[in-house]
Order: C-alpha cells, then sequence, then structure tokens
C-alpha cells in the first residue's frame, strides 16, 4: 500500500473512527484501525466488536493495499503533524510496517495482518429510512441523559426506538429510562419505518452518532434489522449491534391522570434548584417543593452542612403539596426544556411526576420523587 | 529506670537497681515490668489471649489443661486454638481437618458467638474507662491512647493498664497480653511478643532493633507480594528498608515505599480513632462439604443475604457494592463486585446482584467457602428509592419489611422463601457472554419465588392477628 493523502482530511476521518478504540484492549488487534486503499479512496474502520465505524475519504493511491495500524498513535501523529501537510503513507516493505512521512517527519509503526481484523458481520438489513441530521440529534439529544449504566437491567442501557400508531399519525418515537427518571421524544415517522422493529440503541452508540453529526443541515440513513443499526452520516457508516433485550412497557408509567398543574418559567426554576441544591449532600441530592397558592418554596436541608430555601413565583391552583426530587434529576430535566415555560403534573408526593414543555411539543419526562 | 510488678502492682523503690531484681520484694513474682521508659509511654495494644477457648475454659474448668480448639463443624477452619492445642502446631484459620490431624486428642467446641460478643463487651467496657480514646480492632483486641490520663488515674498508663489486666483477669475470668509503646504499629508488635498474659514495653529504639534481622513481612500489610516486589529491590530484610533512603524508596515503591521504610523504623503517625465507621457488612460460610452446584449455593447465599441485610437494617444501614466472595477446593479466592445504581438493605436486591454474580462463577468449580458482603455504605433512609421501571420492587420491599416484623415476632423460622424448600433442577439460569440475554427462565422462576414469599407472608398473617 502506497497513498498520499492531505492532512486535514486525514485527521478529520481519524478522529471519528479512533475514538470507537477502547484505550485498554485485552486482545491486540482492537486497538487498531485498518487501513485500506483501493482506486482513488483510502478508508479507515475501527471497532469494538459492538460498534463499527468506516470512514472513506479521496486519496492519491500509488498501489492498493490494506493493513491494520496502532489507531491512538496513528491519530496522536497526524495531529501532530504541520497544518497543510502532504502525508504519505507506505506499507509496501517486507517488515510488518507502516511508515508515514511528511516533510523532514518519518514516523514507523508496527503493523498487524488485516485477516485479524473482526468483521462486524451486518447480515441483511431489514429497514431503511432517512432523517434529518437535526431531528436525529435532538431524538439523542433529549433522551441521552435518562439511559441507565446498571449492568443487571442492561436492557435499560440504551435508548428504545420504535414506531407507534398507524398512517399520518405514526410517530417515530425514543425512550429512555433509568427507573427514576423517563424521557420520551418523538415526532412524524418518516417513510420506511413501516413494520420496523422496536429496537434498543446502546448508550456508546448513540453518543458517536451525536459526535459524527457534524452538519445539522445534512441527511441521516438509517438501515436496521432485529440485531443491528446502522447510521450514514456524510462519508462516515457507523454499524452497531442492538442490546438484546426487551425494553419494559413504558407506556404504564407515564402518569395520565395527575391533576395538580404547575407551570413554572424554566430559567427561574433551573437557577433556583441550582442555588439551592449547593448545601445538598453527596449523596440523598433532594430538593423539596413545597407549593402553596402561587408560590413555590424549593428548599434543601442538609444535616451536616446548612440549608436553604427559594421562593419563586408560579402559576398553581391546586391544593398546597410538599414533594421532593433529586435536583440533578431536575436540572437534567430542565437542561430539555426548549421553552420558557415548563408544566409539571403532579400528583401526590410518592407518585411519579410528568414534566413536559408548554411550548415545544414531542417530548415528555418522568420523574420519581425522592422522600424529603 | 521504672519497675513495678505485673502480679501485685507494687513498685519497686526507686534506689534499688531494678536489673538486679529478679522477684517482685511484695509478693515473690517474677513478673516484673521495667522499662526506662516506662512511665513516658502511653498508647498500648490489649489483646485477649486465645479469647473463645479461653472463655470455653472458664466455663468448663475440667478443659483447662485439655487442648481445645474452637472451630466450625466436620470442615471449616479454626477459629481459635488454646495455647495447649497451638503447642501441637494448630492455629487460628487452619482447615479444620489439619488441626484434627495434628490434633487427635483435642476438645473441638462450636463457636457461641453470644457468649463471646457478651465478655468482649465487658471486656471493652473496661477498656472504656480507662480512656475515651479505644479503637477497637476485632471483638477481642483494641488500641488504646492512654496519652494524658495520668492525673486521672493516678497514676502512669502502664500501671493503669497492669491494674486494667488483673481486673479482666479477676472479674471475666481470661487474660489478657498488653503491648505499650508510642503507635499502633510498635504497640501490637509488642504485645504479640509475650503472650499468653504478656505485658510488654517497647521504645522505638528497641523494635526497630528487634525487628531489623526480621524478614520484610514482619511489617503488617506486606504480604507475598509486595514482599517479592521489595526482594526484586534487594530489600530482604527489615533492615535493608531501614537503611534505604527516603527519596529511593520514594522512587521505588512511591508513597507506599515511604510509608514502609517509616514502618521499618518504628514510625507509624495514625492515631487512634474511636469511632471508626463501619465500611462494609459481611457474612460468609465455610461449607461442610465442597459444592459445585448452582442451586445449593444459591440457597446457601440467601440465608447470607437475609444475614447481611438484617445487620444493615439493625444497624440503620445500607450500601450500594454487593460482593460475592468465593473460595475453590485449592483455596483460591475470588471476589466480584458489583455496585448498584442506589443502596439497598433489602435481602432481595443483595440477593439478586450476588446471584448474578454467583451465575458466572459456577462454571463445575467447587467451592469450599461462599460469602456476600455489602460496602460503598449509606444511611438506611436513601435505600430502596421507588423505581419507575419495577413497579413491584416497592411491593417486594413492603413484603420484606412485613416478613421482617412477622419475624420479630414469632422468630426466623415464622416465614422462609419458597427458594429454600424448593428441590428444583440443580442448572444455574444461564447467563450468556457478557450478561446480556436474561433468560425468561429465570425470570419467571424468580417471579415464582416472589409470589412464593408474599403468599407464605399471606398464610402466616393470620396468626398475627390472633397473637396477644
Amino acid at each position: 500500500m502506497k497513498v498520499t493523502v492531505e492532512r486535514s482530511e486525514l485527521l478529520r476521518s481519524l478522529s471519528h473512527v479512533h475514538r470507537v478504540v477502547e484505550r485498554r484492549n485485552t486482545i491486540p488487534i482492537l486497538a487498531n484501525v485498518l487501513v485500506r486503499a483501493d482506486g482513488a479512496e483510502l478508508s479507515f474502520k475501527a471497532t469494538d466488536l459492538d460498534l463499527e465505524v468506516v470512514e472513506t475519504i479521496a486519496a492519491e493511491v500509488a498501489g492498493a493495499g490494506v493493513t491494520t495500524v496502532p489507531a491512538h498513535m496513528f491519530y496522536e501523529i497526524v495531529r501532530k503533524l504541520p497544518e497543510g501537510a502532504q502525508i504519505g503513507l507506505d506499507a509496501t516493505g517486507e517488515r510488518a510496517v507502516m511508515t508515514i512521512r511528511a516533510g523532514r517527519s518519518k514516523f514507523t509503526l508496527q503493523t498487524l495482518p488485516e485477516s485479524d481484523f473482526p468483521d462486524l458481520a451486518a447480515g441483511e438489513m431489514t429497514h431503511a429510512f432517512s432523517l434529518s441530521a437535526a431531528d436525529l440529534k435532538r431524538l439523542i439529544d433529549k433522551a441521552q441523559f435518562a439511559i441507565s449504566t446498571e449492568e443487571t437491567r442492561y436492557y435499560l442501557n440504551g435508548i428504545f426506538l420504535h414506531r407507534v400508531g398507524e398512517g399520518p399519525d405514526a410517530v417515530l418515537r425514543a425512550v429512555a429510562t433509568d427507573g427514576h427518571r423517563l424521557a420520551q421524544v418523538q415526532f412524524p415517522a418518516p417513510a420506511g419505518t413501516e413494520g420496523m422493529p422496536g429496537v434498543i440503541v446502546p448508550r456508546k452508540t448513540v453518543g458517536e452518532v451525536l459526535r459524527l453529526i457534524e452538519d445539522p443541515a445534512g441527511e441521516v440513513k438509517i438501515e436496521l434489522s432485529a440485531t443491528k443499526i446502522r447510521f450514514g452520516i456524510g462519508a462516515v457508516v457507523l454499524t452497531s449491534k442492538l442490546i438484546d433485550g426487551t425494553f419494559p412497557d413504558y407506556g404504564r408509567v407515564i402518569p395520565t391522570g395527575n391533576d395538580k398543574l404547575l407551570e413554572v418559567e424554566k430559567h427561574d426554576f433551573e437557577q433556583a434548584v441550582d442555588r439551592v441544591s449547593t448545601v445538598a449532600s453527596e449523596r440523598g441530592r433532594a430538593v423539596k417543593l413545597s407549593l402553596s397558592g402561587s408560590k413555590l418554596t424549593l428548599s434543601v436541608t442538609n444535616p451536616d452542612s446548612g440549608s436553604a430555601t427559594e421562593e419563586i413565583e408560579v402559576a398553581y391552583d391546586a391544593e398546597p403539596i410538599d414533594i421532593g426530587f433529586n435536583s440533578r434529576y431536575l436540572l437534567d430535566i430542565a437542561a430539555q426544556i426548549e421553552g420558557d415555560t415548563a408544566i409539571l403534573r403532579l400528583a401526590d408526593p410518592g407518585s411519579p411526576t410528568l414534566i413536559e414543555d408548554k411550548d415545544a411539543k414531542g417530548a415528555l419526562y418522568v420523574l420519581m420523587p425522592m422522600r424529603v | 529506670m521504672g519497675a513495678f510488678c505485673r502480679d501485685c502492682l507494687a513498685r519497686l523503690p526507686e534506689r534499688t537497681s531494678p536489673e538486679r531484681v529478679v522477684r517482685c520484694p511484695a509478693c515473690g513474682s517474677p513478673r516484673l515490668v521495667r522499662h526506662p521508659d516506662l512511665d513516658r509511654l502511653t498508647l498500648a495494644h490489649v489483646d485477649c489471649d486465645a479469647f473463645y477457648a479461653a472463655i470455653e475454659k472458664r466455663d468448663d474448668p475440667s478443659l483447662i489443661d485439655k487442648p481445645v480448639i474452637i472451630g466450625g463443624g466436620r470442615r471449616g477452619v479454626v477459629a481459635t486454638a488454646c495455647y495447649v492445642a497451638r503447642t501441637f502446631g494448630v492455629h487460628s484459620a487452619m482447615p479444620m481437618f489439619e488441626a484434627r490431624k495434628l490434633c487427635p486428642d483435642a476438645v473441638v467446641i462450636r463457636p457461641d458467638m453470644p457468649k463471646y460478643v457478651k465478655a468482649g463487651r465487658a471486656v471493652r467496657a473496661m477498656m472504656g474507662e480507662l480512656t475515651p480514646l479505644v479503637e477497637p480492632l476485632s471483638i477481642d483486641e483494641a488500641f488504646l491512647d492512654l496519652t494524658g490520663t495520668e492525673r486521672l488515674h493516678g497514676t502512669s498508663p502502664a500501671e493503669t493498664l497492669a491494674r486494667f489486666a488483673l481486673r479482666v483477669e479477676r472479674e471475666i475470668g481470661i487474660t489478657v497480653s498488653v503491648g505499650l509503646s508510642e503507635n499502633k504499629f510498635l504497640a501490637k508488635l509488642a504485645s504479640d511478643r509475650d503472650k499468653p498474659r504478656g505485658f510488654t514495653v517497647m521504645s522505638r529504639e528497641e523494635a526497630a532493633r528487634w525487628l531489623a534481622p526480621k524478614p520484610v513481612t514482619a511489617i503488617f500489610g506486606v504480604g507475598r507480594a509486595t514482599a517479592s516486589a521489595l526482594a526484586r529491590r534487594g530489600y530482604a530484610t527489615v533492615a535493608d528498608l531501614q537503611r534505604a533512603d527516603e527519596p529511593t524508596l520514594m522512587r521505588a515503591f512511591g508513597t507506599e515505599g515511604l510509608r514502609l521504610g517509616r514502618l521499618a523504623r518504628g514510625i507509624d503517625a495514625r492515631r487512634v480513632t474511636p469511632d471508626r465507621p463501619t465500611k462494609s457488612i459481611s457474612a460468609e460460610t465455610t461449607l461442610d462439604a465442597d459444592l459445585a452446584d448452582y442451586r445449593a449455593l444459591e440457597k446457601l447465599l440467601w440465608a447470607l443475604c437475609e444475614k447481611v441485610s438484617d445487620r444493615l437494617k439493625a444497624a440503620g444501614l445500607s450500601g450500594a457494592t454487593v460482593t460475592l466472595k468465593l473460595k475453590d477446593s485449592g483455596f483460591h479466592l475470588r471476589t466480584r463486585a458489583r455496585t448498584l445504581p442506589d443502596p439497598t438493605a433489602l435481602a432481595r436486591t443483595i440477593f439478586a446482584a450476588a446471584r448474578d454474580l454467583l451465575a458466572r462463577e459456577t462454571d463445575g468449580t467447587t467451592f469450599r467457602l461462599i460469602g456476600v458482603g455489602v460496602s460503598a455504605l449509606a444511611d438506611l433512609a436513601d435505600a430502596d428509592p421507588p423505581d419507575l421501571v419495577d413497579p413491584t420492587a416497592g411491593r417486594g420491599a413492603a413484603a420484606e419489611h412485613a416478613v421482617d416484623r412477622i419475624r420479630e415476632k414469632f422468630g426466623k423460622a415464622a416465614v422462609v422463601r419458597g427458594l429454600v424448600l424448593d428441590d428444583g433442577p440443580t442448572k444455574p439460569p444461564a447467563s450468556p457472554a457478557g450478561g446480556k440475554g436474561a433468560p425468561a427462565s429465570a425470570k419467571k422462576a424468580r417471579q415464582r419465588q416472589d409470589r412464593a414469599a408474599l403468599r407464605s407472608s399471606r398464610d402466616i398473617s393470620p396468626a398475627t392477628t390472633k397473637s396477644p
């Protein structure tokens, strides 16, 4: 293999693919990126066995070929080379090395044979559709914070992506929950989603997809089957395994009969929660919301350090109630509210509360209260 | 040089040179305690001699001159061997079969923990009268810092301790060994030097001299791994460490090297902290016969989880990290831990995590010990928050609390989980690689058990209403 490529192009691709490579690997080949030169194209592939990223760029190929080199080191070398440099990659010699040349710099990296490189056999994809990058970004952004990290309930370690409803009312919906809070985001289902299976996309995959969306004006092509999902984002193709499990029936935890309606100005609320939670202990970060008339009192008491209270004006006309929430969870949800006003639908201090954006439809959040 | 008699507490007259005195002029005892720094040293380590065995001998004088071993069952390990048994080479933590081989005539007694706890508490209460700075290390040993108690007791810490040792002998009927020095490390070394019924006073210089020819493992915390790391750099004895300068040790072993170098010279800055908070709560059991069977191990695990849960609840604690401990027939230890999203005090939650860890380890290996522990402790009030996804969690917790109340009234056997009685299949719930793909059958089985537990609690409930 003998190739010449422009540094910025190369750097951009490597920055995409090298992130997939785990820093610590027990299988040596997984620390490598596969480099393939063919025709006038140079392609890179990296994998962690659950997730695979391939990116193809244009290059001057003097000799076709394929090899693998340590991903992070390759990336670091290219990153440190001067801007605008023409980089020559050469893996034609007898020895199992690839040389990288730019100006008067020369590096040789140990290679491993490409035949050892694992292939995430994608198999047949059954459904294909397109989303605007902005829609997909929003879908992931708004649900991502609620993904669980708990190992025992591995089926919560991702976003549940599925189609709900029929005909023109059908929506593509993303749901994530960790048992404490739940996020649900949706928009009209694009063509091609008909009959698609509900899939659980792993946390790492959605994080990578989010990072790969550099141009929100673009389109993302999605293909999926019952076991795999593939995202085509510009020149990058990301293929991932899906979480093999059943997502719980989340519908029944979304409260429908909560009759105590509270409207708060999002910005004031967020700031107040943040302020009073300063005195909370690291663990039980409970903030108490006391509602009475149009006054909301937020308070935190920490036996070790002190207490804090703050009052804000709200729209509320149901009977007085005291209810506690984890302050971080409240802030996470408040951060997702795009409009000026958040609506909280409360039932009682022991039951889930529903939170919505007054202006932006299509997203809702459920939050479990804490004992205070 | 200060000197007094350990048996009658008589102080030798100042004018006599104590080196020449062999026996106490007042009572004739040879057990004279003498040391140039006798009146200066204030940090003590007190250790009861062959504690469990001593209590059994106290309660049954016919055992006095017999070798006595306290330990569990046919299998299990020696918890305590009395000094007679120790002459046969029996020591604590030794497997029971080995102990029986060494000393076939030994009287083996099953441990009677409540009795030992009672005696241990009594000893600790007496320690508490000497100083508020008592740091218990276990049921039968503690560090005591007697700094500044001279005026209170009207005498030096050394004599206060000797008086205490006599009082323990008189009132509890067991003996203790006392080590008096200037820090924890040295006090513990000292108490161990002249067991049983010892009273050793050791200054830092003496300790350094005494430690010098010993292998590095004489320093606490230096096990096989550290010792071989030290040996690779040429440190075989404590003297080698004493000779090394701090920058060299720092370069080779980091701050750990500094610490070892200081300990080798008898320097230890740790304080005596009376209320060291509990870091973990655990329970374990050595099996009567090695077991490989998941189902059988699971049953034992459930009992251990209940024990841990009871202790958590009693202490008002909960914990987020569940650790499974297994020792295989070859005495290799395996520990596997999982951290839960929220702290728990529930037996069912601890069990769910521990059994999952167990399922991954039951690969045909035979085990001789199983244990479970909970760490990352938190307040009980923060435990087991309600869960959106698992609405049965709240019911399960309520059921467990109901069972707890029933057991409080009618004893442990009033309600048992279906699992304990079940003689079902012996396969573990298959847990495919990576733990993905929950087996539906296992889930169903769990639900079945939960239902059984609920049912049994319902079956019992009429009795609670009838009771006065």
